[in-house]
């Protein structure tokens, strides 16, 4: 069996700071990355927002990841490998080649977060095509280049929802609304305003989406707004938010240090490249 | 369509896949006309995956006769097509000392259907067998036959074993209306015309309307709606049998189990609904599933819901089946099949074609069978992931090489509902968070067109 003295387990912001810190630190690590492209999460961000805590600019998701994999030149950094499992000190890692197994003196769990689905939030409805979180989004759109719908209806209100916009605006689409259950909105102040007065998308807050409707596509959504219903007309649905953490390998309750997302709520990119590197240290002094 | 065939199945369902495979095999040309984009758009897309030994079915009745014998060759094919069979068990669990007094009657009931296993079980015994079941559970009837077995690889490999035996499939081939002549049927369909000397009606949810074609429609359907919750991987662990409701007069009540693919799913609600297509789901209905499963299984809480989904049985004003052959039309119908399908499919074949033989001319000789084995999705046989690859969808390990022979060969997803239910992509915790534009890439690839 492999034997490595540090396994980090996913190869974005934070997994991959806290390897090359350890790197620095003379400490040799191993990412495990389970895309055929290192980077997490940044890498379908298209828009601008990353780099300044780390490198002191201001770049594009995908850029900020390209720059995460060339400050990764020299690590042991494998993509295409899964981690299946964690039993004690042993991970079960999936490849091209098979299933095999390595042992680890250090597990760091970097497997970052998503985005709660329809289906977890037990949203009622037909199931048509068009429906699908910010994160699902912008793969399509900047790692694809699909547009999806065109007058989708934006479900929360919290930071990513704001990138849910953004993402739509960069192909020429026009949500319908953002919809928020709260009554107000959860990302920071100015937000609903930038929306509106920015955007152009109006805000409800107070409001329920009830219902999804449509055969193959989406063709509009139920809504409860004030005690009352209503039927908006849109072709898509994007959930926004309600992260939960990608914690799977967490079930056996194995031994080993979370760094970033995993922990549960969104922070920001250069936050979790802060806090690998942060991890790396203690790791390095023995104290994680 | 130029040629003229034997028969005209009318509906991919579980139900026409099995006729068709069963007629096929005896030596006939045959075509399956299908309305939807691909196979499988109707009730057969939605169910439980439970193989039922028929142990609560009307005594006597033809249903039971099916799923007796679909149940029985299931067991006898299902490893040369490389279906799985996972041996759960069910328990028929009494919640209540009313419920209790009814189990002795569930025992003798199936004894009368011959299905002799089945046998009562005191608190002690299920507290062993379901550790993580709520004490609230009082006593049950155990049924060792019940099983668990995938809902869509099963139809998938009927309809591939007929194409090699030389049937036809044809996709968004609406039946639109038919004329009878000289013998034989010709078909209009969205497809273009067919001509077959039988026809045979498994049109499901739309079984009266098609059957209008041959006749004024002996039963009127009234779809039943059946809505589920699913939860994540790790829930699976928290029971092993399937735990089905003591029946009572007022409802069917809804059943805890595992599906094929790890997960624990609850359901089915039973509500009769005008909509024939499109099985939707709603919030309460699911919050009270989602309640009534942590209820049953406290441990429950705190683990996610993964999918939730819904089908419509295809029920009539008939307790039984509506299978019967009109001889001087040349058509067959096979109506209101309507919560035991996925099991009972093998044996309406059998008994269908039992109708053709004694009413429209005996079945030539059976040539040898070919065989098609079909991708494993479940975990009780080993995965294509298993061996290494390139996963594109992580949740539930699916290949890119599986995704690409879904889209490939004699019947190649028909569209991205076709090729999750081929493969199970986007169907994990995550719904397709960080796969769908990937897959959705590989199935434009391959179909080459927007979908
Ligand atoms: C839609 C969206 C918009 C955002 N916008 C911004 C923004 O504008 N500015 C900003 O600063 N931040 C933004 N963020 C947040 C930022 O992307 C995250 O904070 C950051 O990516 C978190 O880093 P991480 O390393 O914790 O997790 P991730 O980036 O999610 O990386 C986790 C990695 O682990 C891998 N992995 C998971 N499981 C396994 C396994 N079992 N085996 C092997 N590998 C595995 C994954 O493939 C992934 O590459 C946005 C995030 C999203 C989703
Ligand atoms: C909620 C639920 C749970 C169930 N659980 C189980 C279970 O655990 N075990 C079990 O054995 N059974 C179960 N069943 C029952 C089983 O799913 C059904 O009995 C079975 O799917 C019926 O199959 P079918 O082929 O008759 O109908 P369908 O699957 O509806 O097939 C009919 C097909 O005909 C097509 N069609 C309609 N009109 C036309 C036309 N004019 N031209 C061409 N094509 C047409 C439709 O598109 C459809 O694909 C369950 C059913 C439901 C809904």
């Amino acid at each position: 069996m492999e034997q490595r003295d540090v396994v980090i387990i996913g190869g974005g912001p934070a997994g991959l700071s806290a390897a090359r810190r350890l790197s620095e630190l003379g400490i040799a690590a191993t990412v495990l990355e389970r895309e055929q492209q290192a980077g997490g999460a940044p890498r379908h961000c298209g828009h601008l927002g990353f780099g300044w805590e780390s490198h002191r600019r201001i770049w594009t998701g995908p850029r900020f990841a390209e720059r995460l994999r060339t400050d990764s030149a020299n690590l042991d950094l494998r993509t295409g490998h899964t981690v299946l499992g964690i039993d004690g000190n042993v991970l079960r890692v999936l490849n091209q080649r098979g299933i095999s197994e390595m042992a680890a003196g250090k597990i760091i769990l970097a497997t970052g977060t998503r985005e709660t689905p329809r289906s977890a939030r037990l949203v009622g409805g037909s199931r048509p095509r068009g429906v699908m979180t910010t994160g699902a989004l912008q793969a399509h759109v900047y790692l694809q280049n699909f547009k999806p719908f065109e007058r989708p209806v934006i479900i929360g209100s919290e930071w990513v929802s704001f990138s849910a916009i953004l993402t739509c605006r960069h192909i020429g689409v026009r949500p319908v609304a953002m919809i928020e259950a709260k009554d107000r909105i959860s990302a920071p102040r100015p937000g609903g305003l930038l929306a509106r007065l920015i955007y152009g998308v109006p805000v409800w807050t107070g409001t329920r989406l009830i219902a999804i409707d449509g055969r193959t596509g989406v063709e509009a959504v139920e809504i409860e707004r004030h005690g009352r219903h209503a039927r908006i007309a849109c072709d898509g649905v994007i959930f926004t938010g309600e992260w939960a953490p990608e914690a799977a390998l967490l079930v056996n309750r194995p031994k080993v240090t979370l760094a970033g997302n995993v922990h549960g709520d969104l922070k920001t990119s250069g936050a979790c490249w802060r806090e690998g590197r942060a991890i790396a240290e203690q790791v390095a002094r023995g104290q994680a | 369509m130029q040629r003229g065939f034997d028969i005209a199945v009318i509906g991919g369902g579980v139900v026409g896949l099995a006729i068709l495979r069963r007629f096929a095999m005896s030596g006939l040309s045959c075509v399956l006309l299908e309305r939807g984009a691909d196979i499988l758009s109707g009730a057969s897309k939605g169910n439980s995956g439970l193989l039922h030994t028929g142990f609560d079915a009307p005594a006597g009745s033809l249903e039971l006769a099916c799923i007796r014998a679909g149940y029985a060759e299931y067991i006898d094919i299902r490893g040369r097509l490389n279906l799985p069979l996972v041996k759960s068990s069910a328990l028929v669990v009494a919640w209540s000392e009313e419920e209790r007094t009814k189990l002795a009657g569930i025992v003798a009931k199936a004894h009368a259907n011959g299905v002799e296993d089945v046998r009562p079980v005191e608190s002690d015994e299920l507290r062993r067998l379901e550790p993580r079941l709520s004490p609230a559970a009082k006593a049950a009837v155990l049924v060792p036959g019940e099983h668990i077995i995938d809902p869509w690889s099963a139809p998938l490999a009927y309809a591939h074993q007929a194409l090699a035996h030389g049937a036809v499939i044809l996709r968004d081939a609406e039946v639109t209306g038919g004329e009878f002549a000289q013998g034989a049927w010709r078909l209009a369909s969205k497809a273009g015309p067919v001509s077959a000397r039988a026809v045979i009606n498994a049109a499901g949810n739309f079984g009266d309307l098609v059957e209008a074609i041959a006749r004024p429609p002996p039963f009127t359907i009234t779809p039943r709606r059946g809505q589920f919750v699913v939860f994540d991987k790790p829930a699976s662990q928290l029971v092993t049998a399937i735990i089905l409701p003591v029946p009572s007069d007022r409802t069917k009540g809804v059943v805890l189990f595992r599906t094929a693919y790890g997960n624990l799913a609850i359901g089915p609600t039973a509500e009769d609904v005008p909509e024939r297509e499109v099985a939707a789901t709603d919030t309460a209905t699911l919050e009270r599933l989602k309640a009534r499963a942590l209820e049953m299984a406290p441990s429950l809480s705190g683990i996610g819901v993964s999918a939730i989904y819904a089908g419509l049985r295809p029920a009539t004003e008939h307790k039984d089946y509506v299978i019967e052959a009109l001889p001087g039309r040349s058509w067959i119908t096979v109506g209101g099949i309507r919560s035991t399908g996925l099991t009972a499919s093998l044996g309406i074949a059998r008994h269908v074609a039992g109708l053709y033989a004694s009413h429209f001319g005996a079945l030539p000789s059976q040539p040898d069978p070919i065989w098609t084995p079909v991708p494993n999705l479940t975990e009780e046989r080993p995965r294509p992931y298993m061996q290494g690859g390139e996963i594109a969808c992580h949740c539930e390990r699916v290949t890119r090489g599986e995704i690409e022979r879904a889209l490939e060969g004699p019947l190649p997803a028909g569209d991205l509902g076709g090729l999750r239910r081929r493969t199970r992509a986007m169907m994990g915790r995550c719904q397709g968070f960080s796969c769908s534009a990937h897959v959705e890439k590989l199935f434009r690839e391959k179909t080459r067109g927007a979908a």
